[in-house]
């Protein structure tokens, strides 16, 4: 893991090298920019506040339980072991809940194992979907987001199917 | 929105009911919310860190250089962006960060993309074809290095944590495309640009 140790770093390091030998300077830029990001943080907090609040809600009263059961025709259709569901059906709303079903997944079944590989592929290539969704329109003050969901919710599909077919392929 | 938050809501409550669970639904609400302002605070950081990181970047030009790299990308995926447009620099370096794996800055940069499409939006207050199409790129998460599922891999004991990265390439690219195409699809079938 020591390459991605690095990329931060350099990544810094090479911007500010680059700005100087430009003769930018980089102290006062750096602090305009730094005064937008904050000036932006704020923006996005009543997004923020809505989203958290109605994904923790629905998180707490057990609704994806029942998702989880009325995918399971769904899963085995395309062969997803039922031991996957809930982390397929979890992946998109939380990121903190999807890890701590991972990494129970991981415990119980062994990372190598063909279910720990499903919940890996699927962990590592997708996205927190609703919070993205809530935080960049939040932030820009996007109130119809029009087929914005639709098609996001098609990528997630899209995951699930493909993590079981490519592990399946290539292990 | 209102549809993603009032759904989300009502089926709280419908589901608390069913299951027993009112009690947690409710502490949940009046935790959440405060849990909210905590998630920004440790956002606060990194997003100053990297806004100013960009805007050192931009002055140098060197946004310009890399946008230009992505134009014939952009040129492709949004309609009628050219690379030197603000938003179009702003998409360029959110891609670059997510492919990187530095979620961290890739928000930031990414909220600067969308306000910078928001500035030249007609309808304001509607997402644009561009808008929505960038958003599904970032929830169709690209990464070279899934490090995250890496390190929790290997903290799991695995003998090759990254023996599943062809796996996930494939998997993020067919899920990419498929979040393209349909919204392509969707902005063509909707209310036209």
């Amino acid at each position: 893991m020591t390459l991605d140790n690095m990329i931060i770093p350099v990544v810094m390091c090479s911007i500010i090298l680059y700005g100087i030998s430009q003769k930018v300077d980089i102290f006062t830029v750096f602090l305009e920019g730094a005064k937008d990001g904050f000036k932006t943080s704020i923006a996005v907090l009543p997004a923020l506040v809505a989203l958290m609040t109605c994904v923790g809600m629905f998180k707490a009263s057990g609704a994806l339980d029942y998702v989880t059961v009325l995918a399971e025709p769904f899963s085995r259709v395309i062969g997803l072991p039922p031991e996957v569901v809930p982390l397929a059906v979890l992946r998109p709303v939380s990121g903190s809940g999807a890890i701590a079903i991972y990494k129970d997944i991981l415990e119980s079944f062994g990372p190598d194992s063909f279910i720990g590989r499903i919940a890996s592929v699927m962990e590592g290539s997708s996205e927190t979907t609703f919070y993205t969704i809530a935080v960049y329109f939040g932030a820009a003050g996007i109130a119809k987001t029009r087929h914005t969901l639709p098609a996001s919710v098609a990528a997630d599909f899209a995951v699930v199917f493909m993590s079981v077919l490519m592990v399946r392929m290539l292990f | 929105m209102k549809w993603i938050f009032s759904g989300l809501v009502i089926s709280a409550v419908f589901f608390g009911i069913i299951s027993g669970r009112m009690g947690a639904v409710s502490n949940a609400a009046l935790s959440s919310c405060g849990e909210a302002v905590g998630l920004m605070i440790t956002l606060m950081g990194s997003m100053c860190l990297w806004s100013g990181l960009m805007k050192i970047a931009d002055t140098a030009r060197l946004t310009e250089k890399i946008s230009r790299m992505f134009s014939p990308l952009i040129g492709v995926l949004f309609e009628g962006m050219h690379y030197k447009s603000a938003a179009a620099k702003a998409i360029t370096l959110n891609m670059s960060a997510n492919l990187l794996g530095l979620g961290n800055a890739a928000t930031p940069l990414g909220i600067a993309a969308m306000r910078e499409m928001e500035k030249r939006n007609p309808n304001p207050g509607v997402a644009t074809n561009n808008m929505a199409m960038f958003v599904v790129i970032n929830t169709a998460s690209l990464q070279l290095i899934p490090t995250t599922t890496a390190i929790l891999r290997q903290a799991a004991g695995s003998e090759r944590p990254l023996d599943i990265m062809p796996a996930v390439w494939i998997s993020s690219i067919v899920s990419l495309a498929s979040g393209v195409v349909v919204a392509k699809l969707l902005s063509k079938a909707g209310k036209g640009s």
